[in-house]
């Protein structure tokens, strides 16, 4: 079996998801299924004007890296992209997207999700809110609920 | 010298975002870092005032507070993380 196809970014421009599919399945006869997960910033009903990603320039990279490796390998993944913005996001932009290839959709569904419940606490990543009325709002805190979509994996 | 680099609110609260610090050899484990740069001002008390929330990476690796610092390069310090 060849190897899996492997791309990470992180990176301030925007993406395109049609891009990313092309990416893993272009000139593959082997791709039975492509999940693509995005990940958009909300306005939480009006209040939010943008939301500023800071992140950990190299480590980042590299632990979302690792992350996508290992659902390569537990769900023998044929291609995996993860490409994740940072800088300052307004509502309705795009943050994130995973791409997960596969033989079989299963595998395909796991491993996006797999990297989203792992990227979600283990990618050095953090998001501050900038509030509509102008005033400097504070750091996004990180949910109990995403420890816990992380455990399931265990 | 070992270099330390801060993220998010630890970095806002320490003022800067990374410095040099030749480490006392007290400071064997992440543990003891943290209770040696309390020591370093205000500031650095502010951020680090619960060391149970504060998350450290050695040389680019998520690492537990017990695990040594002999010998690494880069220590990173932060929040828990909420990107995604």
């Amino acid at each position: 079996m060849a190897s899996a196809l492997l791309h990470i970014a992180v990176q301030a421009a925007d993406f395109d998801a049609a891009e990313e599919a092309k990416r893993l399945t272009a000139g593959r006869k082997d791709v039975g299924a492509l999940v693509q997960f995005i990940g958009y910033c909300r306005d939480e009903n009006g209040t939010l004007s943008a939301l500023e990603l800071e992140h950990y320039p190299g480590m980042a990279e590299a632990e979302i890296s690792r992350i996508s490796q290992e659902a390569i390998e537990r769900f023998g993944l044929i291609g995996m992209s993860a490409v994740h913005r940072f800088g300052k996001i307004a509502p309705g932009e795009q943050i994130v997207l995973i791409s997960a290839a596969a033989s079989h959709r299963q595998a395909a569904f796991d491993g996006a999700n797999f990297v989203m419940d792992f990227l979600k606490t283990s990618a050095p990543f953090w998001k501050k809110e900038h509030a509509a009325d102008g005033s400097e709002g504070g750091w996004v805190e990180a949910r109990d609920a995403d420890d816990a979509a992380r455990e399931k994996w265990k | 010298m070992t270099k330390l680099i801060y993220f998010a609110w630890v970095r806002e609260r320490i003022g800067k975002g990374e410095e040099e610090l030749e480490l006392p050899e007290t400071v064997r484990t992440v543990s003891d870092l943290l209770v040696h740069l309390k020591t370093l001002g205000d500031e650095y008390e502010e951020a680090l005032k619960f060391p149970e929330a504060i998350r450290v990476a050695l040389d680019q690796e998520h690492a537990d507070h017990g695990e040594l610092v002999a010998g690494v390069k880069e220590i990173g310090l932060f929040p828990p993380m909420t990107g995604g």
